[in-house]
């Protein structure tokens, strides 16, 4: 099995600090899903453009590191054993049918720090 | 060269033009690494020369060279056994219902060579011999693999000048520097975009296997874009002084004969084939001794390949037949119809138009629409046509197209208004691809310019 980063694209995230259940709730449907057939590892779902900060250089600017019309508006880890799985299984993602879109990437490497040793 | 030696040159040209796809895609399956499988073949092949002079030609060239290859992949991955195994290999082989060596090295010959043992492993001669056997049975036995090589080289997810590099290199065994050559690029360029796809599929795991029935359609459409990009690159030439590069087009041509014999159930497979077929039937009239590009209505008709025409008439009318025609089943279809006219000005222009309509439909192409434009000038006339024409011309994907100037100029000529044709001519001078055309666009513009400036 391999490892596979999915970006998903959109115009903003659902995921604003004060988003309502209804707001997200297609987004954790689909979570729910790939957790459950087990193909899921971790995901993460980013706030709305709004919230971003750029660093470039020395200067720090407000807004997404790259201007465009969409945004990286969440990723997660997907396993699978081929690129065709992968494909398969985020294509699945109801991003794909609201106008935005996916990017798979392998992954290199990885590092989550274990719950339990977080600093004091 | 003696005549011995050069039969045994010959039958391995034989073997590498016949063989070459089978022999790599049969060795991909042991090694489960592009790079690897083409050292060992291209190692095979040499073997053959030097062995085939001292034994004579073997009964059956692929089954030898098969053998060779895939013996020589064993002997590597043994030697390499605890670096390849950190290497990403070949995903999609779980399927596999044939002999594994990763798996079954250990039970034939026990542990492989230690980390820096720096020796040759100690192998005893009857285990060598085990091995040497199974492979050899594996010979004959292999299924047909090429699918699985045309379908990995021509993933989407690679892009499509690796897609045709990687397709020059493994399906038709091109050089790399022939590939250059034939491209018109250098072969370090070359060099790169085929290490670039071997990466990708490497990293990604691109599976080395048949699509699934849902996914055919995509994964079919774009190994058929890949042969009609290599076809139409041979056929003109993009840039460069001659018009046609045969050998691109040699090739492309063996590329559908080759997935025809493999998916001969598949409609667009045919067509793509027919197409190639009857476009290529007509190579040897495009140019005239000097090497001028010659029209379509001025060609020699007499000249052209009478029995591909056929061949490819028989496909095409089967699979009108039978299916709804998509989109390389019409390009041969109108490409039939304009090759079946005894005579250019006695084509069944009425009947063009409605495949090009057809084609709209499904491939709704500018190319195609420019394409009718001209047909149209022959049913409903030049003014309707230059319409039609000048419509195109507003769309930002066809402004920069070689040859909407030309058609424009062509039209403008017949409605007589040559000052404007000079004007088209010449800009469809700036944009002309190879040679060929530019000095036949010089020409047609030295000849309304005459008549432009005559009156």
């Amino acid at each position: 099995m391999a490892q596979y980063a999915v970006l998903i694209y959109a115009q903003d995230s659902a995921h604003a600090s004060d988003a309502t259940p209804e707001d997200i709730e297609e987004c954790d449907r689909h979570a729910n899903e790939l957790s459950d057939d087990g193909s899921m590892v971790a995901a993460y779902a980013l706030t709305p453009r709004a919230m971003a900060t750029s660093i470039r250089r020395d200067a720090v600017t407000d807004g997404p590191f790259v201007e465009a019309k969409e945004i990286v508006a969440g990723f997660y880890v997907i396993e699978a054993p081929d690129l065709d799985v992968a494909l398969k299984i985020a294509r699945r993602n109801p991003v794909v049918r609201d106008g935005g879109g996916l990017e798979v990437r392998p992954i290199h490497s990885s590092y989550v720090r274990e719950s339990g040793q977080a600093a004091a | 060269m003696t005549d011995a030696r050069a039969d045994v040159v010959a039958a391995v040209g034989e073997a590498h033009r016949r063989a070459w796809a089978r022999v790599v895609a049969a060795t991909v399956r042991i090694t489960r690494d592009f790079e690897l499988a083409e050292e060992c073949v291209q190692e095979a092949y040499a073997a053959a020369l030097e062995s085939w002079g001292r034994t004579g030609l073997p009964d059956n060239p692929g089954a030898w060279l098969t053998t060779a290859a895939r013996r020589r992949a064993v002997d590597a991955i043994r030697r390499d056994a605890v670096l390849r195994s950190k290497l990403p290999l070949l995903a999609g082989m779980e399927d596999a219902a044939v002999w594994d060596p990763a798996s079954d090295w250990d039970s034939a010959l026990g542990p492989g060579p230690g980390p820096g043992s720096g020796s040759e492993p100690a192998v005893g001669a009857d285990a060598r011999e085990t091995m040497r056997r199974r492979v050899e049975a594996l010979g004959d036995a292999v299924p047909d693999e090429r699918l699985r090589l045309i379908f990995t080289c021509c993933h989407p997810a690679l892009a499509q000048e690796g897609q045709v590099a990687l397709t020059l290199r493994l399906v038709c065994g091109v050089a790399t520097a022939d590939i250059a050559r034939l491209l018109l690029v250098s072969e370090p360029t070359v060099a790169a975009r085929i290490t670039r796809a071997k990466k990708k599929i490497a990293t990604a795991r691109i599976p080395y296997r048949i699509p699934a029935p849902a996914d055919l359609p995509e994964r079919l459409r774009a190994a058929l874009a890949v042969i009609y990009l290599i076809f139409t690159a041979g056929h003109t030439a993009p840039s460069g002084s001659a018009l046609v590069r045969g050998k691109l087009a040699d090739q492309a041509l063996g590329l559908a004969r080759m997935l025809r014999d493999l998916m001969p159930g598949e409609p667009e497979v045919r067509g793509l084939y027919a197409l190639v077929l009857v476009t290529d039937a007509r190579r040897v009239t495009r140019l005239d001794a000097e090497g001028r590009l010659v029209q379509l209505k001025d060609q020699d008709r007499s000249r052209w390949d009478r029995a591909a025409l056929t061949e490819a008439h028989e496909i095409i009318v089967d699979c009108l037949r039978s299916a709804p025609p998509g989109r390389y089943v019409l390009q041969a279809a109108i490409a039939s119809l304009y090759a079946a006219a005894p005579a250019y000005d006695r084509t069944d222009w009425p009947q063009i138009v409605t495949l090009y309509d057809l084609l709209l439909e499904i491939w709704p192409s500018p190319v195609v629409a420019l394409n009718r434009a001209v047909a149209l000038s022959m049913t409903a006339g030049p003014q309707a046509a230059l319409a039609e024409v000048e419509r195109l011309e507003h769309d930002a994907q066809l402004s920069a197209y070689r040859y909407l100037h030309a058609v424009k100029a062509d039209i403008l000529h017949q409605l007589d208004r040559q000052a404007e044709a000079a004007d088209a001519y010449r800009r469809a001078l700036a944009a002309a691809g190879n040679q060929a055309e530019q000095a036949f666009l010089a020409a047609q513009l030295r000849r309304v310019d005459d008549r432009s400036t005559s009156r």
